[in-house]
């Protein structure tokens, strides 16, 4: 970790994220703080299970075979989520579609390696998906930065930032290789394994410092849904 | 291209030249005769394209090499423009005017090596990075592996061989060469 | 918005009208990206709309930013080999050619003939790949989800060849300095035979489908034009530029390769705009499918396929600087190579095509569009961050 004194130029705020006073359309004026009043900013609250297990088990089973991915291609893994959803493929068999919006995702795909800018932007869209979230990191670069291992702008090890279910090795892994990756996953979940939701709401300081460490701009709300 | 050569050295100060192909020769030139030679060669000789705008570091040196590369269609050739600056003030005049295009490039080199183009539009504004906090990082004198050693969490069990004592101890294993 | 073959489309609306005022209440902002569908790669567009009419756009790039010229310096010459092909993620090929010919240049070394003809073949496959991707991207842009999964599905057979060729699905690490890794395989030819009448069965579906569609036809003829007199002020290169007249094409004006062997004609559009530059690359793969046949019946089948490198671990290159450059299928790809007589590079600078077409002629195309447009006009580009931000 840096000494915060030995930082060359420290990161000012951006001009739309600085407090400011606005006119309403009553003609009031008052003063809005964007990073607070524009955000819920509530800790995320860990999801008790169903009290008896065989209902657990049926959400369980129902979740497994529903992947909504969100459509959020992080870095070059990306490329093989087209032939994945074409018909060589054709992940659409296995309840695994494709999602545009966060809110109607429960898959993440962090498909490579992450730079500090797409973090943040990672960590926003993983925070505004709906519980129970899974996360599955693709290719060695997220595993232990891969071809990147000395750049200084991609992290190293993703499970550091957030709470990673299933790793898919290679560089770039094959559409078989991400199918048999999802069935792993299935599997966790189906098992009642796949916490990281959970996960992330008991540890959610630690993930904050760990986020924080690596992004100098922290210019957001520390949870924002 | 030899004689376009010989022209532009009758009209401006050019430094050493360097022909390195039939239709690719580079040449250096003064801060102050870029922007009149550039202009020249825009305008009069057809290089109407800025392929690219780079700029190397020359730490020993205590030198900015910036390079400008034009090119012209109709004779299928290219000139690039070296320009020396010093490393401690490496203030360039900003071309943007001349392409738009290079008011981008112009925003990658303030950022990636701290050179800076007054007046050239979002100079500013971030472009690659966010939230950077240390010197440029295409600078020589960045360290881009302890940089990341520092900043980021590794994995522990990641092995790194230096690529001839690799070669040289599986040489040994496998008896001799293949 | 039709017929706009002038100077400044739409620029000049920006140009003329005051500063905008977001506290007028008029105006809104709105961020396209980096997570939106309609996005191109892993960028995003910050507009400025007035209503559905968008005054202003500002591109921020540097989501995909890996730092490779930086890591290029700190590697040995061939060490730099397996990482450059990741600069570019749809059409790798081109880093690795023009990395190993800068490299040869500058060293001194010759690559054998036969691996020529392999690399040309590597390239043209890429260039349909690519092709093959930007006309599902567009296709899928403008709401016509089908044309992708044709076009992915003819990508996956060409996919295949590159297997059995490099062993690699994506990132090939074929062309290394000196040579090729490989010759063609056993029975390569006929299966390639195969995949080009299948692509060419495609490519009439989609001309059918696509081309001739009146949506399509209505929401892109006239949209999105570049003027000729733009083409050089903003370093339009490839398919962008051909399409607005200009027999702009790397592989005859500066033939590389063995191009000067192969018989073709660069495909030029007349109207520039997104048609047209839809247009010139569907007639693009048709010439690349007619190169291939040509090189699969010229090429020679034996011979070396590496030229003799120096001991690579000890490969130290003089002093010297050189630019070489390819046509791509979305412009001139190019690497500026600098050796300083040490056994890593000095600096290599990548010049994507993409870095002039989606920053300053996508912010000067915006102004004037609808909201629904600008990710059809990304696209049109045929633009790929990574190679933007390396």
């Amino acid at each position: 970790m840096r000494d915060e004194d030995t930082l060359v130029r420290r990161v000012p705020v951006k001009d739309e994220l600085k407090k400011r006073v606005v006119k309403g359309p009553d003609g009031l004026e008052f003063e809005v703080d964007p990073i607070q009043d524009y955000y819920c900013d509530a800790r995320p609250e860990v999801r008790p299970g169903s009290y008896v297990r065989i209902v657990e088990d049926l959400f369980n089973w129902a979740r497994s075979e529903s992947l909504w991915i969100l459509g959020f291609g992080t870095g070059c893994g990306a490329i093989e989520m087209r032939p994945l959803m074409t018909p060589r493929f054709d992940a659409y068999r296995y309840g695994i579609q494709w999602r545009p919006t966060p809110r109607q995702a429960n898959l993440f795909v962090i498909s490579g390696y992450l730079s500090v800018k797409t973090l943040k932007r990672a960590i926003r869209s993983y925070e505004q998906m709906q519980s129970p979230k899974y996360v599955v990191g693709l290719g060695s670069c997220t595993i232990n930065g891969g071809m990147y291992w000395d750049s200084y702008n991609t992290i190293k090890k993703l499970d550091e930032y957030l709470p990673v279910d299933v790793y898919i090795a290679g560089c770039m892994p094959r559409p078989e290789a991400l199918l048999a990756g999802f069935e792993e996953l299935k599997r966790i979940i189906r098992a009642g394994k796949a916490e990281g939701a959970n996960l992330y709401a008991q540890n959610f300081d630690w993930y904050k410092a760990n986020q924080k460490r690596v992004i100098h701009d922290w210019d957001m709300p520390d949870y924002n849904w | 291209m030899r004689t376009l050569l010989e022209s532009l050295k009758e009209r401006f100060p050019l430094g050493p030249i360097t022909e390195q192909r039939p239709d690719l020769a580079f040449v250096t030139v003064e801060r102050e005769t870029l922007r009149p030679l550039i202009v020249h060669l825009r305008d009069r000789e057809g290089f109407t394209h800025l392929v690219l705008l780079t700029a190397v570091d020359w730490i020993e040196e205590n030198l900015f090499q910036l390079t400008y590369l034009v090119h012209d269609r109709a004779n299928a050739r290219d000139i690039g423009l070296r320009v020396m600056l010093p490393r401690d003030e490496p203030e360039m005049e900003s071309i943007h005017d001349l392409w738009p295009t290079a008011a981008t490039y112009q925003r990658e080199l303030k950022e990636m090596f701290g050179i800076p183009f007054p007046g050239s539009p979002r100079l500013d504004e971030e472009f690659i990075l966010e939230g950077w906090v240390d010197i440029p990082p295409y600078r020589r004198d960045f360290d881009t592996l302890k940089f990341a050693e520092e900043n980021f969490e590794h994995r522990a069990g990641r092995g790194t061989t230096d690529p001839a004592t690799h070669m040289r101890e599986r040489m040994a294993t496998q008896g001799g060469s293949k | 918005m039709t017929g706009r073959a002038t100077s400044s489309p739409g620029g000049s609306t920006a140009a003329s009208s005051p500063p905008i005022d977001l506290s007028s209440g008029k105006y809104l902002k709105l961020w396209q990206g980096p997570q939106h569908p309609g996005i191109t790669g892993n960028m995003s567009v910050e507009l400025t709309v007035c209503g559905d009419e968008v005054v202003e756009g500002k591109t921020h790039v540097g989501y995909l930013h890996r730092g490779f010229e930086k890591l290029m310096e700190r590697r040995t010459f061939i060490q730099v080999f397996p990482i450059v092909c990741r600069v570019c993620v749809p059409e790798p090929d081109f880093n690795e050619y023009c990395y190993a010919a800068t490299i040869e240049e500058l060293a001194g070394i010759e690559a054998p003939e036969r691996a020529l003809w392999i690399r040309t073949l590597i390239l043209e496959m890429g260039r349909i790949n690519s092709y093959m991707m930007y006309l599902g991207g567009q296709a899928g842009a403008l709401g016509m989800g089908v044309i992708g999964q044709w076009t992915t599905y003819v990508r996956d057979l060409m996919l295949d060849r590159f297997e059995e060729l490099t062993g690699a699905r994506i990132y090939h690490m074929f062309i290394l300095p000196g040579g090729v890794r490989d010759g063609l395989p056993d029975g390569f030819d006929g299966r390639m035979e195969e995949t080009l009448r299948e692509i060419e069965r495609t490519l009439a579906d989609v001309e059918d489908v696509m081309f001739h569609n009146a949506v399509f036809k209505k929401r892109t003829k006239g949209v999105g034009v570049i003027p000729v007199d733009l083409i050089d002020r903003y370093g339009v290169t490839g398919p962008n530029a051909r399409a607005a007249g200009l027999p702009n094409d790397v592989r005859k004006d500066h033939p590389y390769l063995v191009y000067p062997e192969l018989t073709f004609e660069p495909v030029t559009g007349t109207d520039s705009d997104m048609y047209t530059r839809a247009d010139v690359r569907r007639r693009d793969v048709a010439v690349s499918v007619d190169l291939i046949r040509q090189i699969i019946a010229k090429m020679p089948r034996t011979g070396p396929l590496t030229a003799k490198l120096p001991n690579v671990l000890h490969w130290k290159i003089p002093r010297g600087e050189t630019y070489v450059r390819g046509e791509c299928s979305r412009g001139e790809y190019g690497y500026y190579t600098v050796t300083d007589g040490s056994g890593h590079p000095r600096r290599i600078n990548v010049r994507g095509p993409s870095y002039t077409h989606a920053m300053a002629l996508l912010e000067h195309l915006i102004p004037g569009t609808n909201i629904a447009d600008v990710a059809a006009l990304m696209v049109s580009l045929h633009t790929y961050p990574p190679e933007i931000e390396r």
